[in-house]
């Protein structure tokens, strides 16, 4: 997984509570048994003038050319609630966007954001209202940093915004760890945890 | 470790007892290693986790505790093969089968008697149990706890994760006991619960937490009626939620085909008896609901928590933020603040999903149905949840109840719950479904979906309108 530590991008603020993963990527959009050749269909039913169309509704923030080339989305409460697709983050991520700021994230959402090395941020409402309207006022020009090693966000007024994420999720994201591989890396206590269950649990053991 | 000293002497939860029981490995800072019991999977996102895997060449650490079924995009009109109206549907239920079977999975495929939506075959078979790790690549995992276990949704590089390893790095959640006090209303169930809860305490009330659901109304409630609850926990963005496991949850499994059975039997129950919340135990936090304030409800918007009592009238909107949320849903959903959604009228009815398509739901349903007909022009669909559910119907003779109402009577899936590309609603139609999610354009593109009970739902087709089932007479 490529790690991430630091990133300034254009940021694109999309201020609703509960955007579920459906609106992220709706289902129709979820064409083959992959994670790849999503980005299309990021956002389809709010980015194309028609179900299943292709044809850009102007008005919409990813269509505007101020917001080429983002990499950071900004976002309301309870963002990535809904369905576990995980074809939520593989969109987001194929698209170009490496952190998610938020005030509140659903929790399989947020695993699935680590596990695909894309920072999810959590600061408080207003500093996420502040952000995007520091942003919406120069979209091109107002390109506030990530900085995962430091656990910051810079504004683009420049002040410095810390933010907490546990331990394990920042070492992952920092260092594009591979979660499989360092959980086989117990795979004696996993193993001597399975011999001792299978004696007080057997039924569990089928 | 203090812990393990401290375990005996402090008050624990329920919670606290199922984590405690499958940590493998803490280490200050980081996420628990947790033991994984048991592993589903579905066509919708399990295929793609199982091709990770085999890319990968990693083999599944213990596949006969992994199982696959058919629910999300398998068709569910009579005479089914792999052919499926979702355009594209048919490679992720064939590349699934294949993956799974390479995999050393069991699989309840098309035409085994077995197959249904995950969360409604599981119990139903045994497999979620009390005191268990379930885990899924779906959301709803949750509705698993009713029985005991401690289930939860996971994306599908966690279930190549629990498939590779057995056990999952998860950073454990804070608790929450929601105390349910009183009895439900005669005419009020499960589901009225669920959205009571919902509209009182938001569709972020449960935000991370693994919710513990307790209380004298929470104990009355048949296994049926608590999944139907635990189901609506991922609508309150609960981490999971888990009800204690009592005499009706080990009449429940007793028997059931991958239960423990023989000295096994009591060797499981002597540890289930366990699996309560001490007397005094913490929790992070705790709400209470009393159950005599519920009734018959409907939701009016697009969120879980925009949801009414089905005799009242739309809420007016909020001061603030909340206003242009509410004014919005109110544009989509085709209404106005004020206005009462009983006589509103309706273009479908659905009975079916992971919530409200067991036996008990279809009896009921059934029994506003003898003898009546659905009114003309509303097209009405009946799901049952699961290959047992759909003949323990046909055995009791509701499906012709279903049929001579007018009402489809369909093959085990999950069906309209959700748009996956092939059949819709189609736009603008209003829909009564006793389904778990409102989200705007969730059965089909612009639908309007109004979710509620079977009973609600019954009551509509027939009247054609949205219709209170307490009104309706023998
Ligand atoms: S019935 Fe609906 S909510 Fe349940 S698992 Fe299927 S799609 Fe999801």
């Amino acid at each position: 997984m490529e790690p991430f530590v630091r990133l300034t991008a254009v940021a694109v603020p999309l201020m609703r509570d509960n955007i579920d993963t459906d609106i992220i990527i709706p289902s129709r959009e979820m064409k083959t048994v992959g994670k790849t050749g999503l980005c299309d269909g990021l956002f389809a039913g709010w980015r194309y003038t028609q179900i299943g169309g292709r044809e850009p509704r102007p008005d919409f923030a990813l269509n505007r050319p101020e917001y080429a080339g983002a990499g950071i989305l900004i976002g309301g409460d309870n963002i990535g609630c809904g369905s576990s697709r995980e074809h939520a983050v593989w969109a987001l991520k194929e698209y170009g966007f490496r952190a998610v700021i938020a005030p509140s994230f659903n929790p399989i959402f947020f695993n699935n954001c680590v596990r695909n090395g894309v920072a999810p941020v959590v600061l408080a409402r207003e500093t996420v209202e502040a952000l995007a309207a520091q942003v919406q006022a120069d979209p091109a020009r107002a390109r506030p940093t990530v900085d995962l090693e430091r656990g910051l966000v810079i504004a683009p007024d420049g002040s410095h915004i810390p933010f907490q994420i546990a331990e394990e999720h920042r070492v992952a994201l920092l260092h594009g760890l591979d979660a499989i591989d360092l959980t086989l890396r117990h795979r004696d206590e996993i193993e001597a945890f399975w011999a001792r269950d299978r004696q007080a649990r057997p039924w569990v053991y089928l | 470790m203090s812990r393990a000293a401290s375990r005996h002497s402090s008050p624990r939860s329920l919670f606290d007892k199922i984590w405690a029981q499958h940590l493998i490995r803490r280490t200050p800072g980081q996420a628990d290693l947790v033991a994984i019991d048991r592993l589903f999977l579905h066509e919708r996102t399990g295929g793609v986790a199982l091709k990770g895997l085999a890319a990968a060449g990693r083999p599944v650490a213990d596949p006969a505790r992994v199982f696959c079924t058919m629910d999300h995009i398998v068709d569910t009109r009579p005479g089914r093969g792999d052919a499926t109206v979702m355009p594209g549907g048919e490679a992720f239920i064939i590349e699934t089968r294949r993956e799974a079977r390479a995999a050393g999975l069991t699989v309840f495929d098309i035409g085994d008697p077995r197959q249904g939506i995950v969360h409604v075959l599981s119990p139903e078979l045994g497999l979620a149990l009390p005191g268990l790790t379930v885990v899924c690549p779906d959301s709803h995992t949750c509705t698993q706890g009713a029985v005991g276990a401690l289930a939860w949704g996971i994306g599908s590089t966690e279930a190549e994760h629990a498939m590779a390893t057995g056990a999952l790095r998860v950073m454990r959640p804070k608790s929450m006991r929601v105390w349910i006090e009183g009895r439900l209303p005669e005419g009020a169930t499960a589901k009225d619960l669920a959205l009571t809860l919902l509209a009182r305490f938001g569709s972020a009330g449960g935000q991370g937490h693994a919710v513990e659901y307790a209380g004298p109304a929470v104990e009355a409630l048949e296994i049926e009626a608590r999944l139907t609850l635990c189901n609506m926990a991922t609508e309150f963005a609960a981490f999971a939620a888990v009800i204690a496991p009592d005499q009706r949850t080990f009449d429940y499994l007793h028997g059931r085909p991958y239960a423990p059975d023989g000295a096994a039997w009591d060797a499981a129950l002597t540890h289930w008896r366990d699996l309560r919340s001490d007397d005094g135990a913490a929790f992070d936090r705790e709400i209470v609901l009393d159950a005599a304030e519920v009734s018959p409800s409907i939701s009016w918007g697009v969120s879980p928590q925009q949801s009414m009592a089905v005799d009242g009238r739309i809420p007016p909107a909020p001061t603030g933020d909340g206003a242009e949320i509410h004014g919005r849903a109110l544009r989509y959903m085709g209404l106005e603040a004020g206005e009462r959604l009983e006589g509103l009228p309706i273009d479908a009815a659905f009975i079916g999903s992971c919530t409200n398509s067991r036996i008990s739901d279809l009896r009921r349903a059934a029994a506003l149905l003898r003898g009546r007909r659905v009114a003309p022009g509303v097209r009405a669909i009946c799901v049952p949840g699961s290959g047992a559910v759909k003949a323990q119907a046909e055995a009791e003779g509701l499906d012709r109840i279903f049929l001579e109402a007018g009402f489809e009577w369909r093959e085990p899936g999950c069906s309209m719950c959700f748009f996956a590309g092939g059949e819709s609603f189609g736009p603008r139609q209003r829909v009564v479904s006793s389904t778990n999610r409102n989200f705007e354009s969730r059965q089909g593109p612009e639908t309007r979906t109004h979710i509620t009970s079977p009973e609600v739902v019954a009551a509509s087709a027939v009247a054609g309108a949205i219709a209170d089932p307490r009104r309706m007479g023998g």
